[in-house]
């Protein structure tokens, strides 16, 4: 047989040979610093608000401040994995409305009913989530249409603001717990266990990996379809207690009351490092980006700009907090 | 060899078809354990479909799939090629660059799970790059988008060569060292040899001729969707394995006399592809069809999107017809005519609008001149079949009012009658004075040009007139040859 034998040199036109040290050290430190800065931007705010407002850094103005943090945070993780298969949810602040409409109708007066409600809007997004794949159809085209399915039936449900939310959904979000408020180990617990789920196991993996390289995984034996019913349904589920953890804090519902909830959710995922496409998330991130969006309006408060301004100003200083990153992602393009 | 054994797998007139395309026609190749399956042949000879049948991507229409004696072909998929040893490295990557080095393991080893697990797939995948690369330098925690090409191929690589509670039987690479070095090509080779001493068989397609003769224990050559010669390694050299890659022994076509279209003055185009690193040019004269020529992906579609901008960019006029037709050649929810007329909107304005008779007019006069086969020339372009989508896109080209046409391997997954039909409307625009630059993988279609480049690793090889053409000098300037 044949023995292997020096092959000739071929013109190389990348070096595949071993990264150097310094260059792989820069690339490390970049990557730190990216993944920081959702930390970092949230403890600069949260600085900012206790030199401006001593009072503040208490349980009881933790407590107030961070009260709806909660529910975004539901919603941030939601809208996060359906941004792992590189789709984008513009229904989740009407699904989110609607879900609060049900808990403060049905879930109160029918308990039975309104729970086999709760868990068909599940099923609904696992559904959306065959139908989009199955049909290949844009996510945006076919959430865009269920926003306005979701708003009519929460309209349906809920004419006019009112309703009442169960009492014992009331009793459950105002839970004391001892040395931290209840939304601050609520959003610890929340990013933790997503991030054990997501980042750490090997289901997190393939579906992650869905994200990067869809054709890899359907190569390696997976299916796309199961990936992504299971993301969707899961997206569901946190869409479906943010709903009711939104409600329990307001008492009443109202059938527009978490429109926003689409754009703030999509903000918090791309303020906590995650990307629109390529699969790269992170649980840790998104709970912080929510925060930080949620103290950016408490901010604004303190230094008592009028309402009508608050909004610009959020969106000012999300551009500042992306302008950050988009310079840390310069900095750790160029040693490569 | 010793067909004592029975053989791995065994492939029994399998055939496959896309659309009017037939890319197999009835293959028999047997793969036996413990050698090396050398598999060569120029672009569309159906290597790569036959090995994404092997490994189940791919569905065979017909023939059978023996494996252990039994037929798997019905109800064979990436399963069930995994649970015979199947393993792949195909030529685009199949690793995900969000995840890291360890996870991508995992991916392929369902068997990794539990405590601990990314530690495992870690440990696996370093020992593997370990035994195949030694002194890689990969940590198993890198994230893939952050390693170079060449690095990411190695662990492509070696995770096909890992298995947690499988058996390996077949692992084929597919051009694996197209993006390694000289000296990790080197290590990978040693690594097949050593493996297939073990007992494992491995299938390797290379276009770098000594690679494959020197690792190779038999080389299977395959041409036109056919496997037309198996032999010994050793029993082929170089020149012989050139020689039977374009066995379609055909009558050469000299009716026409040819005449050289080189000499007038100037050329109209004359340009150095990017990576050339001698004077040499890639020119055509007024009139000419210059053909590029070359194994697939050596920087013939770069050169032509190049010489594109850089006219674009001077303001000067030039067409493309797009080879990938889905991706950057028609306007999916636009009707037929709109997508002929769309580069000849100057012409067709009458003060600051679109004149409409005159956009119908056009597109009825090139549904006339190109054969296009449709009752309305304004129902949508996808209700075109694939070969009548494709004349529409080059009745857009000539339609403009540019004299030089460039093409990007127009004539990928057309059938025979509508080649032919563009063809002759080809030669006709030549002898008009239009310019044609065609970039095609199909050796029968440099038949058409006056003028031949060969591309290699971005660099143009070989130049040759019409007169010169032969057959196997094209293939002998698309293959690398050992110098020494």
């Amino acid at each position: 047989m044949n023995a292997p034998q020096p092959m000739t040199l071929k013109p190389q036109p990348q070096a595949s040979g071993a990264v150097t040290p310094a260059a792989a050290r820069a690339v490390n430190r970049a990557r730190l610093l990216r993944n920081a800065l959702p930390a970092v931007s949230l403890i600069v705010l949260l600085a900012t608000i206790f030199i401006m407002q001593p009072r503040a850094m208490s349980y009881m103005g933790m407590n107030l401040m961070l009260n709806l943090a909660v529910p975004i945070a539901l919603a941030t993780i939601a809208q996060m994995l359906i941004i792992t298969v590189n789709d984008l949810d513009l229904s989740l602040g009407s699904f989110i409305s609607f879900v609060a409409c049900v808990a403060a109708t049905l879930l109160n007066d029918h308990p039975l009913l309104g729970c086999l409600a709760l868990v068909g809007c599940v099923a609904v997004y696992a559904l959306l989530g065959a139908l989009i794949h199955i049909r290949q159809l844009p996510a945006i085209v076919v959430t865009l249409g269920m926003s306005f399915i979701w708003v009519g039936g929460a309209v349906l449900l809920l004419p006019a603001p009112g309703g009442s939310a169960p009492q014992w959904l009331q009793a459950l979000v105002k839970i004391k717990t001892p040395l931290l408020p209840f939304a601050v180990v609520m959003c610890v617990v929340l990013a933790v266990a997503v991030h054990l789920f997501l980042m750490r196991s090997t289901w997190g993996v393939v579906l992650r990996g869905a994200g990067g390289n869809p054709l890899a995984i359907a190569k390696a034996g997976w299916s796309l379809l199961k990936i992504k019913v299971t993301l969707y349904a899961m997206a569901g589920t946190f869409g479906v207690l943010s709903g009711l953890f939104l409600v329990g804090l307001t008492t009443s519902a109202d059938a527009n009351m978490a429109l926003r909830y689409t754009l703030l959710s999509i903000a918090g995922v791309i303020l906590g490092g995650g990307e629109f496409t390529g699969g790269r998330v992170s649980p840790v991130g998104a709970v912080l980006g929510a925060l930080t969006l949620v103290l950016a309006g408490s901010l604004l408060s303190f230094i008592r700009i009028s309402p009508d301004w608050q909004i610009g100003a959020q969106g000012a200083i999300l551009i500042l907090v992306l302008a950050l990153r988009t310079a840390v992602n310069r900095l750790e393009a160029r040693p490569t | 060899m010793s067909t004592t054994q029975a053989p791995l797998v065994d492939l029994k007139g399998v055939g496959k078809r896309f659309g009017a395309v037939r890319a197999l026609d009835s293959v028999d190749l047997m793969f036996q354990a413990g050698e090396c399956l050398g598999l060569i042949g120029h672009n569309g000879a159906g290597k790569s479909t036959l090995m994404h049948i092997l490994a189940g991507t791919l569905r065979a229409d017909s023939g059978a799939l023996l494996m252990a004696g039994a037929d798997v072909r019905s109800g064979y998929s990436v399963q069930v090629a995994r649970q015979h040893g199947i393993r792949c490295v195909f030529q685009e990557l199949s690793l995900c660059p969000n995840l890291t080095v360890a996870e991508n393991t995992r991916l392929m080893c369902p068997a990794l799970r539990g405590f601990g697990w990314r530690r495992r797939a870690g440990a696996l995948i370093v020992a593997s790059l370990d035994s195949i690369f030694p002194g890689h330098g990969i940590s198993p925690s890198a994230v893939i988008a952050d390693l170079p090409i060449g690095q990411r191929q190695m662990v492509e690589i070696a995770r096909a060569f890992t298995c947690v509670d499988e058996h390996l039987a077949l692992v084929i690479l597919d051009e694996p060292t197209s993006s390694l070095d000289a000296r990790v090509a080197e290590q990978l080779l040693r690594h097949v040899r050593r493996y297939v001493e073990g007992g494992g068989c491995v299938v390797l397609i290379s276009h770098i001729l000594g690679e494959m003769l020197a690792t190779c224990d038999r080389i299977a050559v395959m041409s036109d969707g056919c496997v037309v010669e198996v032999r010994a390694a050793n029993a082929f050299t170089h020149a012989s394995l050139v020689e039977s890659m374009g066995s379609m022994a055909k009558a050469q076509a000299a009716s026409q006399v040819f005449v050289s279209k080189r000499d007038s003055q100037t050329p109209v185009v004359n340009q150095r592809p990017a990576r050339q690193r001698n004077q040499q040019t890639v020119a055509a004269w007024a009139g000419e069809i210059v053909g590029l020529a070359g194994l697939a992906g050596q920087g013939q579609s770069q050169w032509l999107v190049h010489l594109l901008r850089e006219r674009v960019a001077k303001g000067l006029p030039v067409a493309l017809v797009a080879g990938d037709r889905q991706t950057d050649g028609i306007f999916n929810l636009w009707s037929i005519a709109e997508n002929i007329t769309i580069s000849s909107l100057a012409a067709l304005k009458r003060g600051a609008l679109i004149d409409p008779a005159a956009e119908q007019s056009m597109a009825a006069q090139w549904q006339q001149r190109m054969g296009i086969r449709t009752p309305d020339m304004n129902s949508p372009i996808l209700s075109l079949s694939g070969g009548n989508q494709q004349k529409a896109l080059f009745a857009r080209a000539l339609a403009s009012d540019s004299d030089l046409i460039l093409m990007d391997d127009p004539m990928r997954g057309v059938d025979v009658g509508t080649k032919r039909e563009v063809y002759a409307i080809i030669k006709d625009e030549a002898s008009r004075g239009r310019t044609f630059i065609w970039y095609t993988t199909e050796l029968e279609e440099l038949d058409h040009c006056d003028h031949i480049y060969v591309f290699r690793d971005g660099q143009t090889v070989a130049d040759m007139a019409r007169d010169q053409l032969s057959e196997a000098q094209v293939l002998r300037s698309s293959f690398q040859e050992e110098v020494a």
